[in-house]
């Protein structure tokens, strides 16, 4: 009890410590501006370990957080096998394929109206359905392996990508494209030098939205079958077995996993569109 | 409107065309090896040598049963009118016709698509309403409290990168496991996945109001409430349903994947059976009626937006 009386006190404190640092013109600096958010998580993380300590949760229901960072760490070797299976060969071979043939057909539809004006409506309907729901005929068709997982992320990544890239692509000023007609530059020229640079910003929105896709797709595709290994394998059969730290160990994975790609795009995202007003702080 | 409803047209008929060119290749295996076991001679060869062989030259050499595609029993890939017929006999069929239905029996059968479908779109709806609610709330205390904004916001744009529907399965054996069932947990499930699109959407809603208009209410002396009631919320209709609209699909998507490990009904139990008994038109069939559900729901939202801003005389 003594333990949950102590979660209190912490949490209390951990939000009067942030009430503090936010009051005023101290939270306009950077270093309070990283320091909130990790002491928060970081009162979160210590009142969920003291109540589960206190309250003798048993671990098949809610896990320490500290049980699970062991469990973590004794099997780094067993969840990169995981790593590697779920996310490099299936979430990234998928969302490879599917973002290179939304690209494409965007130009394509982008190019020709009628595709745009009978494919943008088909697209913005398939983007909002349940895709992940194909899983189980992927894996029907392309068997236990990371190329039904690829399947199953490349129809789920397609559409959003090809809405989010047509709409780009249209989103250049008739007084930009009419400059671009006075250097005599035909339809490739001004697609390489003024659509496609001009339509960045929204690829790399739908690349943020197709990776948090694919990430899925390869993780609840491996529910209805797998090798034994990867996340969603990891997941399904140590809930099975009621070994919950491990449960949430792959789930850290998938969320290390997705931080990181997320940042990586980002950071591509600075680097790619310097100029969008958005980048320019 | 003929505008685009020809080239729409067009698009779903290739689609169609596409899917039962496809369904030959795909099922030519099958077909080749019944008509083999019904005595016929086929192209290719006995079995072992027609492994080696592609699905377009059996396909092609054996023309003459190749249709046979359309109409398998269990076929990999079904023809389209295969999955239409499915879906007609697990709703209207079963509802109408069998003793089991609900002209017959006064409830909806439980082993039509309209239950599961009702399964599903339950647990939707209160894990929407639940969440959507929920984070409301959060955005409005965020909008308020610099110490929450801080602290929880990163959080708030950081799970939404990460693959929350991973949790689901994990969510439903616990909470199975501590005696809750039925339509909680997957609510839950649902819940989680709609509370953070619309937190995000609804924090970014309640800021657009500029100073200018928050000076204005100062100038009338509005307190904070009346801020709140009258100027911030109305201003922040428009994206609470653009996040709304999100945050249904995610929670469609949640509640199907929450039905994987529990078989007690719902179109995700309904897809999962398909898949471990074979019957590939069944998976078909319950997918078609989630894409349903899914358009019904987004149209539905869409519905309530054109309303709502119309009331609140916004030009559309």
């Amino acid at each position: 009890m003594t333990l949950v009386l102590l979660a209190a006190l912490v949490w209390v404190g951990g939000w009067a410590l942030n009430t503090w640092l936010t009051r005023g013109a101290r939270a306009r600096s950077r270093a309070v501006r990283t320091a909130v958010p990790l002491i928060f998580g970081a009162t979160v993380l210590l009142c969920w370990e003291l109540i589960v300590r206190g309250l003798n949760v048993p671990p098949a229901i809610l896990p320490p957080p500290s049980r699970i960072g062991q469990t973590f760490v004794a099997n780094l070797p067993l969840l990169w096998g995981d790593f590697v299976q779920t996310i490099l060969k299936g979430a990234f071979s998928g969302l490879a394929i599917g973002v290179a043939a939304a690209l494409v057909v965007a130009v394509l539809v982008d190019r020709f109206d009628v595709l745009r004006r009978g494919l943008l409506p088909v697209g913005s309907f398939m983007a909002a359905l349940p895709i992940v729901g194909v899983a189980p005929i992927m894996v029907m068709w392309f068997g236990f392996g990371w190329q039904s997982k690829a399947a199953v992320v490349v129809l789920m990544v397609f559409f959003p990508m090809l809405v989010n890239t047509v709409a780009g692509l249209q989103d250049t000023t008739a007084m930009q494209r009419d400059l671009m007609r006075t250097y005599g530059a035909g339809y490739w020229p001004t697609l390489l030098k003024l659509r496609l640079p001009a339509a960045l910003p929204f690829i790399f929105n739908g690349l943020k939205i197709a990776a948090t896709l694919a990430m899925i797709g390869a993780i609840v595709a491996e529910f209805f079958g797998s090798p034994t290994q990867g996340i969603g394998f990891r997941i399904s059969t140590s809930n099975g077995a009621l070994q919950l730290d491990m449960v949430w160990s792959a789930i850290l994975v998938g969320a290390l996993a997705g931080s990181a790609v997320y940042g990586l795009i980002t950071f591509l995202e600075r680097w790619a569109t310097f100029w969008h007003p958005s980048q320019r702080t | 409107m003929r505008r685009t409803v020809l080239p729409v047209l067009g698009v779903v008929l290739a689609i169609l065309a596409f899917w039962y060119v496809a369904a030959i290749p795909m099922n030519i295996r099958e077909v080749v090896t019944e008509a083999e076991r019904a005595g016929a001679s086929v192209w290719g060869g006995p079995a072992t040598e027609r492994q080696g062989r592609s699905a377009w030259a059996l396909a092609v050499n054996n023309a003459p049963i190749a249709l046979n595609g359309w109409s398998q029993e269990r076929p990999r890939l079904p023809a389209p009118h295969q999955v239409a017929q499915e879906l007609y006999q697990s709703t209207i069929g079963e509802e109408v016709f069998s003793r089991r239905g609900i002209v017959q029996k006064g409830e909806f059968s439980n082993r039509g698509l309209v239950y599961h479908a009702g399964v599903t779109l339950g647990a939707t709806m209160v894990g929407f309403l639940i969440g959507a609610a929920a984070g409301v709330l959060l955005a409005v205390g965020i909008v308020h409290n610099r110490a929450m904004d801080m602290s929880v916001m990163p959080w708030a744009i950081i799970s939404q990168t990460i693959p929350i529907v991973a949790l689901a399965p994990m969510i439903i054996v616990v909470m199975n496991s501590v005696g809750v069932q039925g339509l909680l947990p997957k609510a839950v499930i649902s819940a989680y996945l709609s509370f953070f699109p619309v937190v995000v959407g609804m924090v970014k809603g309640l800021r657009t109001p500029d100073q200018m208009q928050l000076d204005l209410m100062h100038t009338w002396s509005a307190s904070t409430s009346e801020r709140l009631w009258k100027l911030r919320l109305p201003a922040s209709v428009p994206y609470l349903f653009a996040s709304l609209k999100v945050a249904i699909a995610a929670s469609l998507v949640g509640t199907i994947v929450g039905e994987l490990p529990v078989q007690r009904g719902g179109l995700g139990a309904r897809m999962l059976a398909g898949s471990y008994y074979g019957q590939t038109t069944q998976i078909w069939a319950a997918l078609l009626m989630a894409a349903v559900l899914a358009a019904f729901l987004v149209w539905f939202m869409g519905w309530l937006e054109r309303r709502t801003l119309r009331a609140m005389g916004v030009p559309a």
